[in-house]
C-alpha cells in the first residue's frame, strides 16, 4: 500500500504539469504564428516578423468590428452586473419562497446549449417585428453574462457582516445613507470585478453574436468571417494574441480584486466579531 | 455591540414602524430579485415556449400555419440525416463529458489535497486558456492536429511517421478532444469544490481504522465527492451538445452535429418550425441522457458508501 501512496504522489504532479501544457497548448501557438512570416502556420517558422501586428490598425472593417464590440462590450457588462447586485444582495441577504428556483432561473443559461438560447431569442426578435443589431446582441449577452456576475458578486457579498448595516442604522443613517458609505465600499471590489468578467466574456461571444447581430459584426463574428480565407490567418492569430493579452490583464485584475473583496469582507467582520 | 445587533431580528425597527405586507423581508427580497428574475423571465423562458410552440406548426415560404401537427416532430426523428445527427451529437458529448470528468478529477484531487498554499494560483492558472477567444482556441486546434500542422510535422521530425497523417483532424475524435479541452475548466472547479468540502477527518478516522489509499479513495473521497461530478457531467454534456463552431472547423464530413443543422434551418433552409423540432427534441434527449447519468453515479456512490 505504500508503494502505491509513492506511485500515486509521484504521478500526480507529473500528470497536473501534463495537463497544463494540453491546456496551454492551443494558447501557445497564437503568439508563436502570429510572428511568423510564412502564412501557412507550420514549423519550423520561416522567419520572424511583425508585420501582422502593423497591418491591423490598416483594416478599417476591423476597427469597426473592435468599435462594436468595445461598445457591446461595454453595455453588457454594466447591465449584466446592474442585475447582477439585484440578484446577488436579494439572494445573499433575504429568505423569501421560491429564492433557489428563481436563482436556478437565472443561473439557466450556463447549462443550456447556447445555439438553443440564441435561437429562442431570435425567434421572438424577429415575431415581435423588431430588427437585429447591436441592442440585440446586448440583450443575449446580459442573458449569458448574467449567470457569472451572479456567482462573482455573490461571493463577494456572502460572509459580508450584515451587523455593520445595522449599525449604521442603529446609528441613524437612512438606508440610502448606510448603502452608500458602509455597503457600496465593501462591495466595490466585486463590482468591478463582475463588470470586467462580464465585459470579458461578451467580448469573446461568439453563438449569440452569430444569430442576433444585425449588419454590424462584433469582433468574434469578423474573425469567424476571416477563418475563410487561409492568407488572412496570421492576421486573425495576430488579432487573437492581442485579446488574450487583453483579456489575461483584464481577468487578472477581476481576481485580484475579487480576492481583495473577499479578505476585505472577512477582516472586517473578523475585526468586529 | 455585535451581540446585541445579531440578539434583534434584522429590520425590527422598520417593520415595526410600517407593518404593510410590502414591507416584510421575504417582499423585500423578492422586489429587490425581480429585474433580474424578470428579465430572464423575458428573455428565456418565453422565447423558450415560442420555439417549443413554433415546432408544433409549419411554414409556408414566409408565413406560419399555426394549425397542430406533429409532422416536424416525425421530420426530426425518423428522417436518416437527422437521426444519426441527433444520434452522432448524442454520442459526442457523451464522450465529451465523460473525457472532461476523468481528466479532470485528478487534477483537481491534486489542487484539493496537495495544492498547499497555492490553490488559488493552481485554479487561476487553468482558468486562463478559457479565457482566450473560443474561436481561436478551435482554430489553434486546426492549426495543431491539420495536415502541415504542429503534430504532424512533430511527429515527422522525430521519425515516427514518414509522411503526415490524415488521421487527426476533419472527424470525430478532433470534435471530441477540442471539446474536451474547451471545458476543462468547466469540469474542474465543480469537482474542486465538492471535493473542498469533504471532511478530512473522515479520512483519517478511516486510515486510523486500517483502510489503505486506495480503498479510503473509494470509500470516501470518491463518493462525497459525487455531487462535483454531478455537476460537471450536467455542465459539460448539455451545452456540448449544441455546438456548431467546433464541428463545422474541425470536424469536416463526419464531425457534423445537430447543431449545424440547427444553425442550417434558421439561417439559409429557413424552415422555423423544423428548426425548433430539432430543438426542443435535442434538449429533452440530452436532459434525459443527463438525468440517466446522474441516477447512475448517484446509485454508484451510494453503492460504494
Amino acid at each position: 500500500m505504500t508503494a502505491l501512496r509513492k506511485i500515486f504522489a509521484r504521478w500526480l504532479p507529473v500528470y497536473a504539469g501534463l495537463y497544463i501544457v494540453f491546456l496551454y497548448l492551443p494558447v501557445v501557438f497564437l503568439p508563436i504564428f502570429s510572428l511568423n512570416t510564412a502564412v501557412t502556420p507550420k514549423f519550423p517558422l520561416e522567419g520572424l516578423t511583425l508585420k501582422w501586428y502593423e497591418e491591423l490598425p490598416n483594416t478599417p472593417a476591423l476597427l469597426d468590428a473592435a468599435w462594436n464590440s468595445l461598445v457591446v462590450g461595454i453595455a453588457a457588462a454594466i447591465l449584466s452586473t446592474v442585475l447582477g447586485i439585484c440578484a446577488a444582495r436579494a439572494i445573499t441577504r433575504y429568505r423569501f419562497p421560491g429564492r433557489r428556483t428563481i436563482n436556478g432561473l437565472i443561473m439557466a443559461p450556463l447549462v443550456l446549449p447556447e445555439i438553443i438560447v440564441a435561437v429562442s431569442m431570435l425567434l421572438v426578435i424577429l415575431q415581435m417585428g423588431l430588427d437585429l443589431s447591436l441592442m440585440t446582441v446586448v440583450l443575449g449577452h446580459v442573458l449569458v453574462c448574467i449567470p457569472y456576475s451572479l456567482t462573482v458578486l455573490t461571493s463577494g457579498f456572502e460572509g459580508f457582516d450584515r451587523s455593520l448595516e445595522e449599525a449604521s442604522a442603529d446609528l441613524g443613517e437612512t438606508a440610502f445613507g448606510t448603502f452608500r458609505r458602509v455597503t457600496l465600499p465593501m462591495v466595490t471590489p466585486a463590482i468591478i470585478s463582475s463588470l470586467l468578467v462580464s465585459f470579458t466574456i461578451s467580448l469573446d461571444e461568439f453563438i449569440m453574436a452569430f444569430f442576433l447581430t444585425g449588419t454590424k459584426p462584433t469582433l468574434p463574428i469578423y474573425i469567424w468571417g476571416q477563418l475563410r480565407f487561409a492568407a488572412k490567418l496570421p492576421g486573425v492569430l495576430a488579432l487573437g494574441t492581442l485579446l488574450l493579452v487583453g483579456s489575461f490583464l483584464l481577468l487578472t485584475i477581476a481576481e485580484l480584486l475579487r480576492r481583495r473583496a473577499a479578505r476585505r469582507s472577512q477582516n472586517t467582520g473578523g475585526a468586529f466579531a | 455591540m455585535t451581540a446585541a445587533a445579531e440578539g434583534s431580528p434584522p429590520l425590527a425597527l422598520g417593520r415595526r414602524r410600517r407593518s404593510s405586507l410590502l414591507q416584510t423581508e421575504p417582499a423585500q427580497g423578492f422586489a429587490l430579485i425581480s429585474p433580474t428574475f424578470l428579465y430572464a423571465l423575458v428573455l428565456l423562458v418565453v422565447p423558450i415556449l415560442v420555439v417549443v410552440a413554433h415546432s408544433f406548426w409549419t411554414q409556408n415560404y414566409l408565413t406560419i400555419d399555426r394549425s397542430f401537427t406533429l409532422e416536424n416532430y416525425r421530420v426530426a426523428l425518423t428522417e436518416p440525416i437527422y437521426r444519426d445527427l441527433l444520434m452522432r451529437s448524442l454520442w459526442i458529448s457523451l464522450l465529451v463529458s465523460f473525457f472532461t470528468v476523468v481528466m479532470a478529477y485528478p487534477i483537481a484531487y491534486f489542487i484539493s489535497f496537495h495544492g498547499g498554499q497555492h490553490k488559488g494560483l493552481w485554479l487561476f492558472l487553468i482558468t486562463i486558456p478559457f479565457w482566450t477567444s473560443y474561436l481561436l482556441r478551435v482554430m489553434s486546434w486546426r492549426v495543431i492536429l491539420g495536415y502541415n500542422g504542429v503534430l504532424n510535422s512533430g511527429l515527422m521530425g522525430l521519425g515516427f511517421i514518414s509522411e503526415p497523417s490524415t488521421a487527426l483532424l476533419y472527424n470525430t475524435s478532433a470534435v471530441v478532444i477540442t471539446l474536451t479541452h474547451a471545458w476543462a475548466a468547466f469540469a474542474i472547479l465543480p469537482i474542486f469544490v465538492s471535493l473542498e468540502k469533504v471532511d478530512r477527518s473522515l479520512i483519517e478516522a478511516a486510515t486510523d481504522l486500517g483502510d489503505g489509499p486506495l480503498r479510503r479513495f473509494l470509500r470516501i473521497t470518491l463518493p462525497l465527492s459525487s455531487p462535483g461530478v454531478i455537476a460537471a457531467l450536467l455542465i459539460v454534456m448539455i451545452p456540448t451538445v449544441g455546438d456548431f463552431v467546433t464541428p463545422r472547423l474541425v470536424g469536416g464530413k463526419d464531425g457534423v452535429m445537430i447543431a449545424n443543422a440547427i444553425q442550417a434551418q434558421f439561417s439559409k433552409a429557413a424552415n422555423w418550425p423544423l428548426g425548433a423540432a430539432l430543438s426542443v427534441t435535442t434538449m429533452v434527449i440530452v436532459t434525459a441522457m443527463a438525468a440517466a447519468a446522474v441516477l447512475i453515479i448517484r446509485s454508484a456512490a451510494r453503492l460504494a458508501r
